[in-house]
């Protein structure tokens, strides 16, 4: 498999360097075994990501793509934190 | 006649009308601003308020003391934005344009969450992010005899988004000097993996945290609010408990962004980051807290922004292309109790450093390190609000984009 860049944290710095195989690694490290709706879910952070939106837990609750409890459910402990390093883009921050 | 309408009368609106009244020939154009609120609040006193560090009265004006002469002022409720047919409907009358800026804000929406504007609110549930919240919450900490205090932010993007954690630092202030710390346990709650979330901010400042005693439960994700058994339930299930909750409502764009369809999942406007146009309407811009942009929603930022946006009108008028300059930029000051404060200084790239602030290496202000100047530079930014910010007064040594000197990048 190709190298990816990750920062200290473990996200990808590139997002360009991302594809499903390298999702699937790093799920595995958070003891995630994706499935379709874990899929789906990552393909929604995504494009919000390459449209340069802000992701919320609101945002995903106003999808329809998901609801909260089941967010939890695929994606247990930080579900926006896991969610978003498997997807191979940036953690949500605040500005400081 | 050209028109010219501005959205909303607040920090950005305002400034705008006084920035293109300048700039404008007002044979050509006509200027119109819409709001439907007569008071102009100073928000960022809203967070001293509660600690009776400021009064009532420093916090509101009329708002017509800042429209300048020769801009329609209209104090009517704004119902929908046509932007099909460049027209905006207001409760009995409708408005064209030829141009149009969007500077209506983003406001707390406390029934977004359950139980949250339960029937604790006001008694002891607050928020301190509108007059009426802060001035409830003053009365009540005037005699609150002490318990659990819970500071939380209930989920991203908020506007000026420190604030919270201010309000915590100036807590532990505010009970010292009352000789009640130790009745007091200050719990900050934050939806984020922690209060702070950038590297270098983390690493300077979190001593601040345990010097003052405030414990951190990150990762919250508010389910609801409990007002019988007093506690906030986190989806994952995790519950903390409060005698007093101070709380930081879900933030959205205002219901006419949402009734006009040109809102996203939070009802602001998404906006090109750079040149601050609307991605959809080439004669809608938007400037401030109502857009999508990445960036902090802060005073500061619309402040920064307005000196880019004059320019893109004029150059969208003139028919030439807009510049892609805005980068962010925001410029806060975080009060930390005793007296004290930080500044901060960033923007879309790069995070919150150390340095001195405005003169490289001179200061006077210093950059991410607590002293007491950036407390009387804070303090001083209230006459400078009133008097130069949203009279669009270009502010001395304080350029539009970041400056990247005389701060301590690693790289």
């Amino acid at each position: 498999m190709e190298s990816v860049d990750l920062n200290e944290e473990g996200y990808l710095t590139n997002f360009s360097q991302w594809n499903k195989e390298i999702g699937n690694v790093i799920a595995t490290e958070n003891e995630i075994t994706m499935t379709d709706r874990h899929w789906e879910v990552v393909e929604y952070l995504q494009d919000k990501h390459v449209k340069e939106e802000a992701l919320s837990i609101r945002g995903i609750k106003k999808s329809g793509i998901i609801n909260i409890k089941e967010f939890y459910a695929l994606f247990p402990g930080g579900p926006l934190k896991v969610s978003t390093k498997i997807a191979g883009i940036p953690k949500p921050k605040s500005c400081i | 006649m050209k028109k010219l309408l501005i959205l909303g009368a607040g920090t950005a609106g305002t400034m705008m009308a006084n920035h293109m009244i300048k700039k404008l020939p007002r044979e050509d154009w006509e200027i119109t601003v819409v709001d439907q609120y007569k008071t102009h609040y100073y928000q960022p006193g809203f967070l001293f308020l509660p600690f009776d560090l400021y009064k009532t009265k420093d916090l509101k004006k009329k708002g017509e003391k800042f429209i300048p002469r020769g801009v329609n002022y209209i104090l009517k409720k704004i119902k929908k934005i046509v932007a099909d047919k460049n027209e905006v409907i207001l409760e009995d009358e409708t408005l064209s344009y030829d141009i149009l800026i969007i500077a209506t804000g983003t406001k707390t929406f406390p029934g977004e969450t359950e139980g949250m504007d339960g029937k604790g609110w006001y008694k002891d549930i607050f928020d301190f992010y509108t007059y009426d919240g802060a001035k409830a919450l003053r009365n009540k900490l005037r005699n609150w005899e002490g318990g659990k205090l819970v500071v939380h932010i209930t989920e991203m993007p908020i506007k000026c988004p420190v604030a919270p954690l201010e309000f915590a630092f100036l807590a532990d202030s505010f009970f010292k000097n009352k000789g009640m710390r130790e009745k007091v346990e200050i719990t900050y709650v934050t939806p984020l993996e922690g209060a702070f979330t950038k590297p270098k901010a983390t690493e300077t400042l979190d001593y601040l945290l345990e010097e003052k005693r405030i414990k951190q439960v990150v990762d919250f994700n508010i389910e609801k609010v409990d007002n019988e058994n007093k506690k906030i339930t986190c989806y994952s299930g995790r519950e903390v408990e409060y005698d007093l909750l101070v709380t930081v409502p879900t933030n959205l764009g205002d219901e006419v962004i949402e009734h006009s369809g040109l809102g996203d999942d939070m009802n602001f406007v998404p906006t090109n980051k750079a040149s601050l146009q609307s991605k959809d309407y080439e004669n809608i811009f938007v400037i401030g807290d109502a857009s999508n942009l990445p960036a902090s929603k802060a005073g500061s930022v619309a402040h920064f922004e307005a000196e880019i946006l004059e320019e893109n009108i004029l150059r969208y008028i003139d028919g030439k292309p807009l510049k892609e300059e805005f980068d962010g930029h925001a410029n806060c000051f975080i009060e930390t109790g005793n007296g004290k404060a930080l500044l901060i200084d960033f923007n879309y790239t790069h995070e919150p450093v150390e340095g001195s602030f405005p003169f490289p290496g001179i200061g006077p202000l210093k950059l991410l390190k607590e002293t007491r100047m950036n407390h009387m530079g804070k303090l001083a930014f209230r006459w400078i609000y009133w008097n130069m910010l949203i009279k669009g007064t270009h502010i001395p040594f304080v350029s539009a984009k970041m400056s990247e000197k005389g701060k301590n990048f690693d790289n």
